[in-house]
């Protein structure tokens, strides 16, 4: 399964019905959280925001997501081990206040088990694309967290 | 009574809007075990799917809608009182910044945390928050500096 998801607070027509178009040709079921989306898709089914729960459930079944270039989905990606395809939201599109989902894909486009789509070809040509592979975490960002954690833990005190 | 008061853990009440702000926050959960958290975010359901044991719903506020904004400061301001925190920590966006400026007047000590999301700028609640948290942390090296946030590690 394809499951595609937008993010709850902007909608993001550009990429819904983008995926809408290629939903047919995958030979896949997709599903879609589409938020405050205003198209409604006529080639998968879709609701506007799932419970958390339920939509930990839709992960757990999916082959790869396909989402805005929100941090919330690529670390739930991550988590689930699951690849994940990102479309950026644009400012000149309305998409988000500016360009730092742009700014993300840059950072994060090197990483396995990212790709990054920003127009329909590209989208494209990853949704029908069998062999997209999950990343495991590279040790590197374990320090990383570790080094943070340990700084807030010793601001906060009590031991941590 | 100085003994039994470094007996007593320190409360944490961690602040932050759903999405990408709200799996950050789980991402340096580690950083609370030796205190006591309280957790407020702004979507029912979501701290039971993550197994927090004590939290709160708030509703979400931005800086375009000053009607919600004025509704998240009140329950803000209710929950503060009521759990009294040491320590209040964001990782964004608005009812974090909120909360980290109501809790100055009750003496709770500011930490922000600002979103990963952030790569070549702060976030305007980030920015901001440099004026009110007592520690200012950006998830990204060529943002901190010595005025500025400062960067310990990050979440990715």
């Amino acid at each position: 399964m394809i499951l595609l998801t937008v993010g709850t607070q902007l909608p993001f027509d550009r990429l819904v019905d983008i995926v809408d178009r290629v939903a047919p040709d995958t030979g896949e079921e997709v599903f879609g959280q589409i938020g405050k989306s205003t198209l409604s898709p006529r080639n998968f089914t879709f609701q506007e925001n799932l419970p958390p729960r339920d939509f930990e459930t839709k992960i757990t079944s999916a082959r790869v997501l396909v989402s805005h270039a929100g941090i919330g989905s690529i670390l739930t990606a991550r988590k689930y081990n699951k690849p994940i395809i990102l479309f950026p939201r644009l400012a000149a599109h309305n998409e988000h206040r500016n360009d730092h989902q742009l700014a993300t894909c840059a950072q994060l486009k090197t990483q396995a088990g990212i790709y990054v789509a920003t127009d329909e070809g590209e989208l494209r040509a990853l949704l029908l694309d069998k062999g997209l592979v999950s990343g495991s975490e590279d040790p590197g960002a374990a320090v990383k967290r570790r080094q943070l954690t340990d700084a807030i833990g010793a601001f906060i005190g009590g031991g941590a | 009574m100085t003994a039994q008061r470094s007996v007593k853990k320190p409360k944490v009440l961690a602040v932050c809007s759903s999405g990408g702000h709200w799996e950050q926050m789980m991402m340096i959960r580690d950083a609370f075990k030796g205190a006591d958290p309280v957790f407020v975010t702004t979507l029912p359901g979501l701290a039971e799917k993550s197994g927090v044991e004590k939290s709160y719903v708030v509703p979400d506020c931005n800086r375009d809608n000053i009607g919600a904004n004025l509704r998240c400061m009140r329950d803000l301001l209710s929950i503060i009182r009521t759990e009294r925190p040491n320590v209040i920590i964001s990782t964004g966006a608005a009812p974090g910044l909120l909360a980290i400026v109501i809790g100055r007047f009750f003496g709770a000590r500011g930490v922000w945390v600002d979103s990963i999301a952030n790569s070549e700028r702060l976030s305007m609640s980030g920015k901001m928050a440099g004026y009110v948290a007592n520690l200012w942390i950006t998830q990204w090296s060529q943002l901190a500096s010595a005025k500025g946030p400062k960067y310990y590690g990050s979440v990715l």
